[in-house]
């Protein structure tokens, strides 16, 4: 009996083809928009914490404050020096330190002029070592730097593509007006510090842009992973102890590779609540808008209940029957907003990757998502579709009939 | 309580009235039907007469189960139905009764064959038998030919018929007709009655709700005059003559 009834309630949304649209568009709207957004927000949070990934869990960072990769900033007052990676090395815990600059330098092939990072690559294999390994760098073609390189450079795959005409191995690139040969090109990644960065040797680097004693950063490997947060405080400590300064005052932070993750983990989830609190109010939308379609259906059909009722349909017939109709309006609204919030999202993802020229935006398509959305899609619909279809079974046969 | 020893009694209406209140309080009293007792005996056509607002639809109404009286008592097929809840109601009256309304009434985004399955549909009858059936029944009336055809592509008399098919679904009792004629010109009317009275040879019983003297004398074997809520008077034809009944 129930397929029955399945076929009425498709005859009625069918006769009533416009509304039912309109109403299904309502429901489709929220649905979609959780869909795509959460689809692209579980993206996001991969091409983010891809970023942070670049740091292992057994290393952690040592920055001056308020500086991140960009170039010095004048606000600084003291910068990273030999005195600090010392004291940092000294600190009980730490493995191994690795001095890194990064800054920004004019690039120019082919007569184009570009600003991009250049790094440092320390000229101590066990350095090297440490900063290919965390960061997982492999070349494309040509080869990584090694400690007796000089005048050499290895570039990221996004710097290929920048200049119109693509660099190659074996050509030569003007930084700051002094050349430099390009010996590999690294294989794309998922953080910028691999594809868009110039890496140099050291000396090179310090020559070049005229530094003396500063660091950027400083990359220091623990001895035991599981006592990274130990160690983070100790070097805080000491700098502090260094620097004379009190707790809070710190002109630099250590950053463990799971506070970083944390921070962004916490942007991302308020992120996604906020994206749910929209997508529960578009479905709260939603759901109206079929209660009040339910509704005037009921008002039109009141005849036809009449009617039904006299050749012998009880309450609970017409009740299955205005459930049916309204939980197929949020079950198609579901089908379809999933799907359209599915390409939402992998167009979003597409336009963004070409924008960024990387891979960087990925959808995530999940299967619990999207039949927990379409089911609650439907749920949204019969929980509309109750008031209006109770209201259609409480009909007199009578006054049905009559009106 | 007396036992019904009714045997060739279908319908028996026992002293039954409907008042509706109306105003606010409820202090205007409306007595559409004010205390009429009618029997329809197993096979006859009964034709309900009178004038608009006489009460003739409300007994109508009674009568097919549709609405329940606000005194007395209604049998049909010896069972008491005056207390029954709305769904038992449904449930006699899908299986019990056929009705046929001066509208028509026909489910308007349903096939002709379609409207016919529904009073099977709930009754679970399975679906192929639902559709041989639905199909035998459009014969009967002739419009086999139009049984995928959509009311609004029908006329007003193939509707009408359209309707009896429909009225004779569920193999019922009874026949109940309301102004089955009451919106077609009168030679389609005719063959909607000549339709009515076929049904009434092979022996199924019929009630008519008429305003028309004539169509009652033609077509009916008893006549009961409704006036003013109450029952004015009864004839039945008896080898073609009118024979008046007391009124008690």
């Amino acid at each position: 009996m129930i397929k029955d009834y399945f076929f009425l309630a498709v005859g009625n949304l069918k006769h009533r083809g416009l509304r039912s649209w309109l109403t299904i568009l309502g429901i489709f709207i929220g649905i979609a928009a959780v869909v795509s957004l959460i689809s692209l927000g579980a993206g996001l949070k991969t091409a983010v914490t891809g970023q942070f990934s670049t740091l292992s869990v057994d290393k952690l960072t040592v920055q001056n404050a308020g500086t991140g990769f960009g170039p010095p900033g004048s606000t600084v007052v003291e910068k990273l020096n030999e005195h600090d990676l010392r004291l940092v090395e000294n600190v009980k815990g730490v493995d191994v330190v690795v001095p890194r600059l990064v800054r920004v330098a004019k690039v120019e092939y082919n007569k184009e002029l570009k600003f991009n990072f250049v790094a440092d690559i320390p000229s101590n294999s066990k350095q090297i070592d440490i900063i290919y390994s965390s960061l997982n760098l492999e070349t494309e073609n040509g080869r990584l730097l090694k400690e007796s390189d000089k005048g050499k450079v290895v570039i990221g795959k996004d710097i290929v593509d920048e200049f119109s005409k693509n660099i190659e191995v074996g050509k030569k690139i003007v930084i700051q007006r002094t050349d430099f040969e390009v010996i590999g090109i690294l294989k794309p990644g998922s953080s910028f510090q691999i594809n868009q960065v110039i890496l140099m040797p050291t000396p090179d680097l310090k020559e070049l842009l005229n530094i003396e004693d500063e660091i950027d950063i400083i990359i220091a490997q623990v001895e035991n992973k599981d006592k990274i947060e130990e160690v983070a405080k100790s070097i805080e400590e000491e700098l502090r102890k260094d620097r004379n300064l009190d707790i809070g005052e710190e002109d630099f932070s250590v950053q463990t590779p799971i506070e970083a993750l944390g921070t962004v983990n916490t942007i991302l989830n308020i992120i996604n609540l906020i994206v749910i609190g929209i997508a529960a109010i578009s479905l709260l939308v939603g759901g109206v808008g079929i209660m009040n379609t339910m509704y005037t259906s009921v008002l039109e059909r009141t005849r036809e209940i009449g009617i039904m009722k006299a050749v012998g349909a009880q309450n609970k017939d017409i009740l299955l029957i205005f459930l049916i109709e309204s939980g197929l309006l949020g079950l198609i609204g579901g089908i379809i907003g999933a799907g359209i919030g599915l390409g939402l999202a992998f167009g979003a993802s597409f336009v963004a990757n070409n924008a960024l020229g990387t891979n960087i935006l990925d959808v995530a398509i999940s299967f619990p998502l999207i039949i927990s959305a379409i089911l609650f899609s439907l749920v949204v619909g019969i929980i509309s579709g109750t008031f209006p279809a109770i209201q259609a079974s409480k009909l007199s046969a009578v006054d049905a009939i009559r009106s | 309580m007396k036992k019904q020893n009714l045997q060739n009694v279908i319908i028996k209406l026992e002293n039954v009235g409907k008042y509706y209140y109306m105003g606010e309080e409820g202090e205007n009293v409306v007595k559409a039907l004010d205390g009429i007792s009618i029997d329809v005996e197993k096979g006859d056509f009964v034709a309900i007469m009178g004038p608009s607002g006489s009460g003739k639809s409300t007994g109508m109404n009674l009568v097919g189960s549709l609405d329940l009286p606000s005194f007395g008592e209604i049998y049909l097929d010896n069972e008491n139905i005056s207390h029954l809840t709305e769904s038992e109601l449904a449930q006699v009256r899908g299986k019990k009764i056929g009705f046929i309304f001066q509208q028509f009434n026909l489910i308007s985004n349903l096939t002709a064959k379609e409207n016919v399955m529904l009073p099977m549909l709930f009754q679970e009858t399975p679906k192929e038998q639902r559709e041989e059936e639905a199909e035998n029944l459009l014969g009967l009336v002739d419009l086999k030919d139009r049984m995928d055809h959509y009311p609004n592509q029908l006329s007003g008399g193939q509707q009408q018929r359209v309707a009896i098919a429909r009225a004779l679904a569920n193999n019922p009792e009874v026949v109940l007709a309301d102004e089955p004629t009451g919106n077609l010109d009168s030679s389609t009317g005719e063959r909607v009655l000549d339709f009515l009275e076929k049904l009434h040879k092979q022996g199924t019983t019929i009630v008519m709700v008429t305003h028309d003297p004539n169509i009652a004398k033609n077509h009916a074997k008893t006549i009961y005059s409704i006036k003013d809520g109450k029952i004015e008077g009864v004839s039945k034809n008896i080898n073609g003559k009118w024979v008046k009944h007391s009124v008690n």
